[in-house]
């Protein structure tokens, strides 16, 4: 009985974050971070580190990440079912509403024109975006090779429209990772076995 | 198939989507503009909406192009299609391999992509920017300037930059998009 009723608890507190997040993932983060560590004491404030970490580094929605994984930590695989449907649900109903009436509020001639301006400005938020993550990077010479090659051969391609998919550059840059860790690691040994 | 199709195409999204929402817009754009779901000024609009409603980015994006596309079972297995890579691989972490991240090959691979995902996106902008404003998509596209975007963008720099000097904080995502709102009504409406 106890279990059902926290059960339902997490429900709510995932449906409550579902609504009132704006701004995604990030956002997202200190909420769960306020209701699940702070409030309910369900997670150390180690844990939960540990959960963003995770959340962050694994594909996917940050949020969607991190509440399966608190569900799975506290209710099990039901926990984390529970948790994911909570934080998705919201979305899902006021998307779907929108979409059904968004044709239809865009053939107004007004909102035509501000949906204009909307455009470029989302085209703003995404390089700047990109820009304040540019910034936060460690400026390493690998870094700086693998942006730069991705940012140059992406514009190229896509200008002469050459088919090089997105989820390529992602797997040919973490192979270049693993290699550079390789290499790394053979070149230390070698050093090590010298002295 | 276009149930199908919409599934499958947001289990690649969601399996290799990394950095959280702006991290997906290339991908999504990737597949969006391949299977003709969408143009560029719709993917744009989408994103708005993605942005200025509750919840995660992704979620939203899959739950909008599925249901432009395939109605309400399009959503619904759009968004299923997103949220399933992440959810099993956090289940198999969760439950097999809590100190997965800390092995070093792992870390390594997640160190080449993030670097990785800054140039997609930066590269996705650039090119965005680059068909909005001035109609260049392609090698052979004639130019076609749109004045009115490019001083909006402009104006949009600016207001950013006087707001992080006069109040020392930048403006949400939610007010630039409510200000670019007020600037084209007036721009265009001229």
């Amino acid at each position: 009985m106890k279990k059902t009723k926290e059960c339902l608890s997490l429900f709510l507190t995932m449906l409550k974050i579902g609504v009132f997040t704006f701004g995604g993932g990030y956002a997202m983060i200190a909420l769960l971070e306020n209701e699940f560590v702070e409030k309910k004491k369900w997670l150390e404030k180690d844990e939960f580190l540990d959960v963003a970490a995770i959340a962050e580094s694994t594909p996917g929605p940050i949020a969607i990440n991190a509440a399966t994984y608190i569900g799975y930590n506290n209710f099990g695989i039901i926990g984390s079912i529970i948790a994911t449907l909570g934080i998705c649900i919201p979305s899902f109903v006021i998307i779907y509403a929108i979409s059904l009436f968004f044709d239809a509020f865009l053939s107004l001639t007004l909102v035509a024109y501000a949906f204009k301006g909307i455009q470029i400005c989302v085209v703003y938020l995404i390089l700047t975006a990109g820009l304040k993550m540019l910034k936060q990077m460690k400026k390493t010479v690998f870094n700086m090779i693998i942006i730069l090659v991705t940012l140059v051969c992406m514009v190229v391609f896509s200008l002469f429209a050459v088919k090089f998919s997105t989820i390529f550059y992602i797997l040919i840059s973490g192979i270049c990772g693993v290699a550079v860790y390789l290499i790394g690691k053979v070149r230390r040994e070698k050093k090590h076995d010298l002295s | 198939m276009i149930y199908l199709e919409l599934f499958l195409t947001f289990l690649q999204i969601g399996a290799f989507s990394f950095g959280g929402g702006y991290g997906m817009i290339s991908l999504i754009r990737e597949k969006v503009l391949m299977y003709g779901w969408l143009t560029e000024e719709e993917m744009l609009n989408m994103i708005a909406v993605a942005e200025s409603t509750p919840g995660p980015i992704a979620v939203n994006m899959a739950t909008f192009i599925g249901s432009s596309q395939g109605g309400f079972f399009g959503a619904f297995l759009a968004t299923l299609g997103v949220v399933l890579p992440s959810f099993s691989i956090i289940l198999i972490i969760a439950a097999l391999i809590r100190n997965l991240l800390k092995y070093a090959g792992v870390k390594a691979f997640l160190g080449g992509i993030r670097p990785c995902i800054i140039g997609l996106i930066l590269a996705t902008a650039i090119t965005m920017l680059m068909s909005t404003a001035i109609g260049f998509s392609g090698i052979g596209d004639t130019l076609a300037i749109d004045l009115n975007g490019i001083i909006i963008f402009v104006l949009l720099t600016v207001i950013s930059i006087v707001a992080r000097l006069m109040l020392k904080k930048k403006p949400s995502p939610i007010l630039m998009i409510v200000i670019s709102a007020g600037l084209g009504m007036l721009m265009y409406s001229l």
